[in-house]
C-alpha cells in the first residue's frame, strides 16, 4: 500500500498541535494532525483556560507576554474570542511574610526589565475582589492576565485549522515513527503516512514519542484536579490564586467557580484514566473557602483530573531534537501551557520552516533532559 | 475512618434484604440512605404510614413492605438514614454526608441498591412550573400526605402511572383526565409473553388489569393513543396538548401536568466506577453488565434491585440476597446451614420476573420520548434544545465531545436528565445502534457537595 503524503505530521490534537498546525498550513504546509482519542480530549479539555502570566518562572515570562498580546487579539488569529477576559490575575497574601514574598518576587521581575506585575494593597485588592476574606494583606497583580473558555478556545483553533485545510485525523494513534529518506515514516493504525517533518504534541505522552525516536528524556506528569460549583450570580472577575496556598479561583462566564490550582489526582497513562481523589481536594476546598467565606454552601456539581506532561523543572520542552532531524517538540507544559497557545505552535512553526524563531527558547531544550 | 466488611447505599427493598442477609450471617454492615426512614421509593414512610387510613389507601402492595424494614431494623446492621453518598473512589473509599457531618468510610464490598429513576421523557414545556413526574407527586403522597387541591391530568403509561391514579382516587384525589401514550400495536404481539406471564403471575397481572378497571371508570376523561404532548403556558402550566395516532389535536387546561414514561436503573454510581454497562432493548434501557449474583466488572461492586435492571420490588428482594450470599462466600464467611437459601432466592427471583417481558412489551416508550421535537428543551440545566444538540452533533463524534462543545450534561444533574435523550439523538443522527453509543462519562461527584463539606475533609487524616 502507498504511504499517505504530508509535509508535516502533529501527533496530538490538543490545543499546541491545533495551533502549531494552524500556524504551518498558514505558511503553506501540507498537515496533517494525529489525535488518539478526539480534539481537546485530555489536558486542552480539562484545564481551568487561565491566561497568566503572573508568578510565571523567569524562563518563561517572555513568551508568555508575547503570549499575552495575542489573547487580547486573539479573534485575529481564529476568528472567536474563545471567551478570553482579560479581567487580571491576582496572587493574595494572607499575612506580612507572604505579602514580602511577594513583593521580593515584583522586585525580581522588575529587575528583569517586566513590569507586568505589580504589588497591590489591601484597599485595591477589597476594590478588584470585594468578597475577599478580610484577612487579606495585598497581593500581586497582572492586570492584563485573564480566562478564556476552554472548549469555545479548542472549536475555534479547530475549525480555523481546518479552514486553513489542516487534516485531523481522531481516534488514529501513532505507533512508531521510522527514519526515511529525508523524512519520516509515521506508522499509526490506520495506515503509514509519509512526511518531511514531526510535530511531537503528545502532552502526557511526549516522553512516549521521544522514545519511538530514540531520544530518551525524564518526563513525568500530572493529574491537576479542578472542581466546579452550581452557576452563581456574578461576583468575582479576575483569576484569584494565593501566596500561601494551591489554589486557584475563578468564575466562568455561565457563572460556575471554576477552583483549581495543582492538586494531584492519580492517574494511569496506560488506559489514559485519571481519577479525582477528594481527600485531596478538600484542601482546595479549604483554601476557596478560607479565602471567600461567603461559599461555603454552595455546590461542587463536577470534579476532574487532567492529565499533563511534566518534566522534572516543570518547563516544557519545545524546539528540534537534539538527535532526529525533522522532529519537533511542544510538550510537558506542566499544567501550565493554556496561556501559551498562540505563540509556541508559531515559534515550531518557524522553526520547521525557516530553521529558526526570533524567540529564544534555550531554556526549552529538549536536551536537558536527556537520559 | 470506618471499615465495614459492606456497605449497601440504598435502603430499598434490594439494601434491606441484602442487609438482613449479611448482618444475620455476622458481616459488619452499614447502609447508606438519603430517606430519613428505610423503604425506598415503593414504601417510603411505611413506618409511619402503617396501620393508618393513608396506609391502607395506598395499597397491599405498600404494606407488605413493613415485614421487610422490621426485619433490617432488627439485622445488627448500621443504618444511616438521611445520609448522601456522593462519591465512591476505585478503591472503594466511599464519601457520604449526613446529619453528623462528612466522612469518609472504607468498605470491602459495595453494594449498589440505587434503584430506578424515572425514564427522561422530554416534550415541548416539561420545563414549565407545575409539570411534574408521577414519582416525584407519589413522594409527596406518601411523606407528607399531600393530596393536590384540583383535580390532576395524568399524561404517560406504566404500572407507576396506574398506580399513582389508583392510589390519589382512594385518597381523595381526582384524576381530571388520562392521557394514555401507550403505543396500541406490540400487544397482540405481546399475546404469547402474555399467557406466559399470567400462567405464572396471574395475581400482579389481575391486579394491574383493576388498576387500569379502576383508572378508566374515574377518571373525568380517558384518551388513549397519545402520540404527542405539549405543556401549554408561560410562566406556569395553564394547559396540555395532546395529539392521538389518530391525528386528533385537542387542549384542555390543567394547573398540574404529571408525567411518567416508565422507569430505567440508576446506573450513575455504577457507571461511576467503570462498571460495563449495555443496552437492553427489552426495556430501552442501559443495563449494569451483571453475571447471576449481582457482580459487576468491578472487583468489589455488586448491584441488586432495580439498579440492576427493572424487575420490581420482589426481584428486588431476590436479588439484594443473592448478592448478599455472594459477599458472605466471598469472604468466606458463608454460615453452615445456607445450602438451600440460594435456590430458594432464584426460584423466588424468576417468579418474580416471569411477567416483566409482558410488562416490558404493553409498556414500550412511544418513540418521541427518546426522539424529541427540534423546540424541546433536552438539557435543562443549561437550556439546550434538540435543535442545539443536532447543531453541534453535525461536527463533533459522541456525546462526551458533544458536552464539551455545548455544555449539555454539565449541570447540577449531571446529565441524569439528557443522557438517554443526548445517545438517542447520537444515535439517530450517526444511525448507529443505542447499545454503540457511549452515554456520558460520569465525572465525579456523583451527587452536588456543598464546598464546606469538602472542606470538611482536609481536617481527616490520610488514609493509608
Amino acid at each position: 500500500m502507498m504511504a499517505s503524503q504530508a509535509t508535516t505530521a502533529v501527533i496530538g490534537g490538543g490545543l499546541h498541535g491545533l495551533a502549531c498546525a494552524l500556524a504551518l498550513a498558514v505558511r503553506g504546509q501540507d498537515v496533517v494532525v494525529f489525535e488518539r482519542s478526539w480534539v481537546g480530549r485530555r489536558a486542552s479539555g480539562a484545564t481551568a483556560a487561565g491566561v497568566r502570566t503572573l508568578g510565571r518562572d523567569p524562563a518563561e515570562i517572555a513568551l508568555s507576554l508575547v503570549a499575552l498580546e495575542r489573547w487580547h487579539r486573539i479573534a485575529d488569529l481564529v476568528g472567536d474570542d474563545c471567551g478570553f477576559h482579560g479581567s487580571g490575575q491576582i496572587k493574595v497574601a494572607e499575612n506580612p511574610a507572604e505579602m514580602e514574598s511577594l513583593a521580593e518576587r515584583a522586585r525580581l521581575t522588575r529587575d528583569m526589565g517586566f513590569d507586568h506585575e505589580e504589588l497591590i494593597d489591601a484597599a485595591e485588592l477589597r476594590r478588584l475582589v470585594p468578597m475577599i476574606s478580610p484577612h487579606c494583606v495585598g497581593g500581586l497583580v497582572a492586570r492584563r492576565d485573564g480566562a478564556a473558555d476552554p472548549h469555545r478556545t479548542i472549536a475555534a483553533f479547530r475549525r480555523t485549522a481546518e479552514g486553513c485545510g489542516v487534516t485531523i485525523r481522531e481516534g488514529i494513534a501513532v505507533t512508531a515513527l521510522e527514519p526515511d529518506a529525508g523524512g519520516w515514516r509515521v506508522v499509526t493504525d490506520a495506515g503509514t503516512w509519509q512526511v518531511r517533518h514531526v510535530v511531537n504534541a503528545a502532552g502526557a505522552w511526549g516522553g512516549h514519542v521521544c522514545r519511538m525516536i530514540g531520544e530518551p528524556i525524564r518526563f513525568g506528569y500530572k493529574a491537576s484536579m479542578v472542581f466546579v460549583t452550581e452557576r452563581l450570580t456574578p461576583m468575582i472577575r479576575p483569576v484569584v490564586s494565593a501566596a500561601g496556598r494551591t489554589l486557584s479561583f475563578k468564575q466562568s462566564s455561565q457563572g460556575t467557580l471554576v477552583i483549581g490550582g495543582g492538586l494531584q489526582g492519580s492517574a494511569d497513562l496506560k488506559t489514559g484514566v485519571t481519577q479525582v481523589d477528594f481527600h485531596a481536594l478538600a484542601k482546595g476546598a479549604q483554601s476557596a473557602r478560607a479565602l471567600f467565606p461567603a461559599i461555603g454552601t454552595v455546590q461542587v456539581v463536577r470534579a476532574w483530573a487532567g492529565l499533563e506532561g511534566a518534566p522534572a523543572d516543570l518547563l516544557p520542552v519545545i524546539g528540534p531534537s537534539v538527535r532526529a532531524p525533522g522532529i519537533f517538540h511542544m510538550f510537558g507544559f506542566s499544567g501550565h501551557g493554556f496561556e501559551l497557545v498562540p505563540v509556541v505552535g508559531e515559534i515550531v512553526a518557524d522553526w520547521i520552516t525557516r530553521g529558526r524563531s526570533s524567540h529564544d527558547i534555550g531554556a526549552f531544550d529538549v536536551a536537558r533532559l536527556s537520559l | 475512618m470506618l471499615k465495614p466488611d459492606l456497605l449497601i447505599v440504598g435502603a430499598g427493598p434490594a439494601g434491606m434484604s441484602a442487609a438482613v442477609v449479611a448482618a444475620r450471617a455476622g458481616l459488619s454492615v452499614m447502609v447508606v440512605d438519603e430517606q430519613p426512614t428505610p423503604g425506598g421509593q415503593i414504601w417510603r414512610g411505611i413506618e409511619a404510614n402503617a396501620g393508618t387510613a393513608r396506609g391502607r389507601a395506598l395499597g397491599a402492595p405498600y404494606l407488605s413492605g413493613l415485614a421487610t424494614v422490621r426485619a433490617f431494623r432488627e439485622s445488627g446492621a448500621v443504618y444511616w438514614p438521611s445520609t448522601r453518598v456522593w462519591q465512591i473512589e476505585p478503591t472503594l473509599r466511599t464519601y457520604v454526608t449526613g446529619p453528623d457531618g462528612t466522612l469518609m468510610i472504607q468498605p470491602s464490598a459495595i453494594l449498589i441498591a440505587t434503584g430506578a429513576q424515572e425514564r427522561p421523557a422530554p416534550f415541548r414545556g416539561w420545563t414549565l412550573p407545575g409539570v411534574m413526574t408521577v414519582g416525584a407527586a407519589q413522594i409527596l403522597l406518601k411523606a407528607p400526605g399531600t393530596v393536590p387541591a384540583a383535580p390532576v391530568w395524568i399524561a404517560g403509561c406504566g404500572p407507576l402511572a396506574l398506580l399513582y391514579a389508583h392510589q390519589l382516587v382512594r385518597l381523595g384525589g381526582a384524576v381530571a383526565g388520562f392521557l394514555d401514550t401507550r403505543m396500541p400495536a406490540p400487544l397482540a404481539g405481546a399475546a404469547r409473553l402474555a399467557a406466559g406471564a399470567v400462567l405464572r403471575s396471574g395475581r400482579e397481572l389481575a391486579k394491574g388489569a383493576y388498576w387500569y378497571a379502576d383508572l378508566h371508570r374515574r377518571a373525568g376523561r380517558y384518551v388513549r393513543g397519545v402520540v404527542d404532548l405539549q405543556a401549554l403556558g408561560t410562566d406556569r402550566v395553564e394547559g396540555v396538548r395532546y395529539r392521538t395516532a389518530d391525528g386528533r389535536v385537542e387542549e384542555v387546561e390543567t394547573s398540574l401536568l404529571l408525567i411518567h414514561e416508565g422507569v430505567v436503573p440508576e446506573l450513575h454510581t455504577a457507571r461511576s466506577l467503570g462498571c460495563q454497562t449495555r443496552w437492553h432493548a427489552g426495556q430501552a434501557a442501559y443495563v449494569p453488565v451483571l453475571n447471576e449474583w449481582g457482580e459487576s466488572s468491578v472487583p468489589g461492586i455488586l448491584v441488586a434491585g432495580d439498579a440492576a435492571g427493572i424487575g420490581g420490588a420482589e426481584a428486588a428482594i431476590q436479588r439484594g440476597r443473592l448478592a448478599a450470599l455472594r459477599i458472605l462466600s466471598r469472604l468466606g464467611r458463608l454460615p453452615a446451614g445456607q445450602e438451600g437459601a440460594e435456590a430458594a432466592c432464584r426460584k423466588a427471583l424468576a417468579r418474580a420476573l416471569a411477567p416483566r417481558a409482558f410488562l416490558d412489551r404493553i409498556f414500550m416508550p412511544r418513540e418521541n420520548v427518546f426522539l424529541p421535537d427540534d423546540d424541546t428543551i433536552v438539557c435543562r440545566c443549561e437550556e439546550l434544545r434538540v435543535r442545539d444538540l443536532r447543531g453541534a452533533l453535525s461536527c463533533s463524534v459522541g456525546a462526551n465531545q458533544l458536552k464539551a462543545f455545548t455544555r449539555a450534561g454539565m449541570g447540577p444533574c449531571q446529565g441524569r436528565q439528557c443522557a438517554y435523550t443526548v445517545a438517542s439523538l447520537i444515535a439517530n443522527v450517526e444511525a448507529r445502534p443505542m447499545g454503540d453509543v457511549e452515554p456520558f462519562r460520569v465525572r465525579p461527584p456523583l451527587k452536588p457537595v456543598r464546598l464546606c463539606d469538602v472542606a470538611s475533609l482536609a481536617e481527616e487524616a490520610a488514609p493509608p
